[in-house]
């Protein structure tokens, strides 16, 4: 960690380009990046800054329309251009990457046992049972619990942690000098996150590995990395040690970055404000019929949830994946089957098929979690603004439509010229953009929103937050806010909810919720969210 | 995806880039693959040769011509030179004539002709009198008569593809059974593309009972022999063009119905179908702008694959006897016609096996280009 010790990788003024249809597009634009021993080295940017491309092209693992030029040296080898076979040596055993999904990473046909192991004897030359002993000492070292059992499990017999450890596992199964770890934490759990990276720490103690540590997520790297790069556009724009950048940033999109936390609050409305929509023991389970010779299953994915939403207010339900909020969410806008009673507006809504439904559905909005997957990608923007305008107001006319829609996208801040144009030629911010203005045009009085900035960077997630609030505001609307993000609830709702399993945990005003948790679950979550850095140190401490 | 991503969302927000819908960024993939491009040329040259080249080509599909059965594929005119010649000394010869010169132009034949005695004129006779010449006439006569010049015309044909056993043009009946074969490729694709779609969408969005229920049939309906099924159609209501139709398009819906049933179910789970039923779209809406504009993707794809299996199946048909009726022909035919003469008459077989050939070719790679244009992740 000192400055005397070697670099282990250099990068030199490497560029990637991809050629497409429009021309070639310059992804990476000259970057100069190096990793010394035993170093952890955080590479920060928003999605589209080249931040991971560059590591592709360093491993040769471009896609076939990307072109790579510079220099990128392990221990004075040349990456770049080297043979297949040559370089197949040093990647997988020197320098190993590990990924974001850990779903899709682990080939579902073969046990952990045969994963971990084939790299062992295939690089390695192990025996069989020397490559097993090595692949239950690698599983205990990554802390999997009851390891000789796991051997035998296949990947989908593992929760998302396990399954990223297991990775790992596999990533250190040749001792490499560099770890390249892709945005590992990403799809995890905050509080699965901070193991995850309380385990990296502690292996790079023990082992002496460098970490490249690629993310977009600055409470990580203010946590656990001590150089960070900072990129925009294919360029690195700032770089240099953790505290210097953190403290003093020079740099306007540094500074942005750093600013980019999700921030304010949201006034509690009136005890006196009219109740909208009123759910009462809410249940929703999920079964699967008894089969052949199988008995009959069930999951139950909420159980007995009650809330009532006030007009003006907004309802934060916070959970880790597999919580249940989500299922909460369209159970009470009747897109699921459930149980208990739900009312609106004086008039209970439960149980009503999609006929009894139509005419509360443009009162009773929702915007999806995924803005990619929520806009049919053979629709015009104007065609998906104004769908629900052709359900809930037949009578309007073409014109009148186009109208709607201009003035719904000038609401959400786009310009009304690109009504014209296709989901697929809009970034991630602009179509929950879209999204949004698809459920304002209807004039809703309340909207369901499922995790709408999780798929966003932090700095577009400001603007939407920001946008969301002035909606809310202009229209007296009320929101049920989901989110796993705390920082987010945190900023818009003034009531928050925490589930588990399912279940209420703790529920009060976000205020008191925040300030004061009363459940061990909730302390766990806000500790993983906010104050990442004392985890870890707890954790390095409980192992030492 | 494996291209990357190229809508930088600045470009897209300032409203200056052109719109691009997906399929214009198909069109341009598509554009890039040289051997669909060269399928598609040649797939627009034999439309254009079934719908037009009936009517352009030199003889009817059905006349026959008694005296040029099975001639082979040749450019020169039929009748040819060493075939005119001895004709003419037989007519000569008949007509108690010496013969002096003889001149082929085209089709105009000069004769001079000698004798000892005075010649009657019309002595012409004895040419119209055979079948290769007709229209003979006295150009000019020597003073006393002793010689003669005479004129016919002879009625030369070309046959560049040659004729087949019963004396009619290859060429033509190749056209008409590109028609045929076109149209019926075309047709019970579009029947199929019909029935499966609705079939297959509305099974895969109603889901549970109904959808099990649906694809039972497309199982039962599977589980059918299809040549012994064409053969009973055949059997009960004699051979007709039209029963080809419901015969293949009866069988191949159901491969669309599956795949357009797979599509949906996945379809069913994207945010943007929830999206839809969140503003209360009812079914039908939901069936007409989310799932069936996309699924419309993979089923181009097969379409394009499906006609020429279509068309190789009637072709199966008709050789078997099963298919079009006589005259009418089909490519099928005429290669089962082919393979009876192969050893006497190669160019039977050859000219229609590579007709089919080539069309077959272009609609498959045509059919892979597109697949690579509209899923470029599956390649």
């Amino acid at each position: 960690m000192t400055d005397t010790s070697e670099t282990i990788f250099d990068i030199r003024d490497i560029r990637v380009t991809f050629a497409t249809p429009d021309g070639a597009v310059e992804a990476v634009r000259g970057v100069d990046m190096n990793v010394k021993a035993g170093e952890t080295v955080a590479v920060v940017g928003e999605s589209g800054s080249g931040k991971s491309q560059i590591m592709m092209a360093a491993m040769g693992l471009l896609a076939s329309n990307g072109r790579v030029e510079g220099s990128v040296t392990y221990r004075g080898q040349e990456l770049i251009g080297m043979p297949r076979e040559k370089l197949n040596r040093i990647r997988g055993a020197k320098v190993t990457m590990i990924f974001q999904e850990p779903m899709t990473s682990l080939d579902p046909l073969y046990t952990i046992e045969r994963q971990i192991s084939e790299p062992l004897r295939v690089h390695g030359g192990l025996s069989a049972s020397a490559a097993r002993a090595r692949a239950l000492e690698l599983l205990k070292l990554v802390h999997i619990p009851d390891p000789e059992r796991r051997l035998k499990s296949y990947p989908h017999e593992l929760s998302g942690g396990q399954r990223q450890r297991v990775m790992i596992a596999m990533a250190l199964a040749n001792d490499p000098d560099l770890l390249i770890a892709d945005e590992p934490t990403t799809a995890l759990d905050v509080t699965i996150q901070a193991e995850i990276l309380g385990l990296l720490a502690e292996l790079q103690k023990k082992l002496g590995t460098s970490i490249l540590f690629i993310t977009h997520d600055l409470t990580i790297v203010e946590a656990f990395a001590d150089r960070v790069y900072v990129m925009q556009h294919g360029n690195v724009v700032e770089e240099g040690k953790t505290e210097d950048i953190f403290q003093r940033p020079t740099r306007d999109y540094t500074k942005m970055l750093l600013a980019a936390e999700p921030e304010g609050s949201k006034p509690p409305v009136p005890d006196t404000a009219p109740i909208l929509l009123d759910a009462n023991d809410v249940s929703v389970t999920f079964s699967m019929p008894s089969g052949f010779l199988s008995p009959r299953f069930e999951l139950k994915a909420v159980q007995n949830v009650t809330l009532s939403l006030r007009e003006g207010q907004t309802i934060g339900i916070v959970g880790e994946s597999g919580s249940g909020k989500s299922t909460l969410g369209r159970a009470l806008l009747q897109l699921l089957p459930s149980e208990g009673r739900v009312v609106y507006q004086g008039t209970p809504i439960q149980g009503f098929d999609r006929a009894a439904m139509r005419p509360y559905r443009r009162n009773l909005q929702m915007v999806f979690q995924d803005p990619f997957g929520s806009l049919s990608p053979r629709m015009t923007v104007g065609d998906i603004i104004t769908e629900g305008l052709l359900v809930h107001e037949p009578q309007m006319t073409r014109r009148e439509r186009e109208e709607a829609a201009t003035q719904a996208l000038r609401e959400v801040g786009l310009e009304p010229a690109v009504r014209n144009r296709f989901p697929h030629e809009f970034s991630g911010g602009q179509r929950q953009r879209i999204a949004i203005a698809r459920a304002v045009v209807l004039k809703p009085t309340v909207i369901v929103l499922d995790e709408p900035t999780s798929a966003l960077d932090r700095s577009v997630q400001k603007q939407i937050i920001a946008l969301l609030r002035d909606i809310q505001a202009r229209y007296r609307l009320s929101y049920i806010f989901i989110s796993h993000d705390l920082a987010v609830v945190k900023a818009l709702s003034d009531y928050t909810i925490v589930m588990r399993t399912g279940r209420v945990v703790e529920e009060g005003p976000t205020g008191d919720v925040f300030r004061a948790p009363a459940s061990e679950y909730t302390r766990d979550l806000m500790e993983a969210a906010f104050n990442l850095k004392k985890v870890l140190s707890r954790q390095a401490s409980a192992r030492a | 995806m494996t291209d990357i991503a190229t809508n930088v969302p600045e470009a897209a927000a300032d409203g200056q880039m052109a719109s691009r819908s997906l399929w214009a960024t198909a069109l341009l993939r598509l554009r890039r693959n040289k051997a669909a491009m060269a399928s598609l040329c040649l797939l627009v040259i034999f439309i254009f040769a079934g719908v037009f080249g009936p009517m352009l080509a030199p003889h009817h599909y059905a006349k026959v011509y008694p005296d040029f059965v099975k001639v082979p594929a040749s450019l020169e005119a039929y009748p040819r030179e060493d075939a005119i010649i001895p004709e003419i000394e037989s007519v000569v010869t008949r007509a108690r004539l010496d013969l002096g010169s003889v001149e082929l132009d085209g089709s105009t034949l000069r004769v001079e002709a000698n004798s000892s005695r005075e010649i009657d004129p019309r002595v012409t006779r004895y040419f119209d009198r055979s079948d290769l010449f007709s229209n003979a006439r006295v150009v000019e006569q020597s003073s006393n008569g002793r010689s003669i010049v005479l004129a016919a015309d002879v009625e030369r044909l070309h046959f560049i593809f040659g004729t087949d056993a019963n004396g009619r043009d290859l060429l033509a009946r190749i056209l008409i059974s590109v028609r045929i074969s076109l149209m019926i490729g075309v047709l019970a694709t579009g029947v199929a593309l019909l029935i499966g779609v609705l079939y297959g969408a509305t099974a895969g969005f109603l889901g549970g009972r109904i959808d099990n229920a649906m694809m039972r049939v497309v199982d039962i309906l599977y589980a059918l022999p299809f040549t012994f099924f064409a053969i009973l159609l055949v059997v009960f209501f004699g051979r007709n063009i039209v029963l080809m139709f419901i015969a293949v398009g009866a069988v191949e819906w159901l491969d669309m119905a599956r795949i357009v049933r797979g599509q949906t179910i996945s379809l069913r789970r994207r945010e943007f179908v929830q999206a839809a039923e969140a503003l209360g779209v009812n079914s039908g809406g939901i069936l007409r702008r989310h799932i069936i504009p996309n699924t419309l993707g993979p089923v181009i794809v097969y379409m394009t694959l499906l006609i020429p299996k279509v068309i190789l199946l009637e072709s199966f048909l008709s050789f078997l006897g099963l298919g079009v009726q006589e005259p009418l022909t089909s490519l099928g035919v005429l290669i089962s016609e082919g393979a009876r003469n192969m050893r006497g008459a190669a160019y039977m077989l050859l000219y229609p096996s590579l007709a089919l050939t080539l069309l077959l070719f272009a609609l498959n790679f045509l059919g892979d280009g597109l697949r690579d244009a509209l899923d470029p992740k599956d390649r």
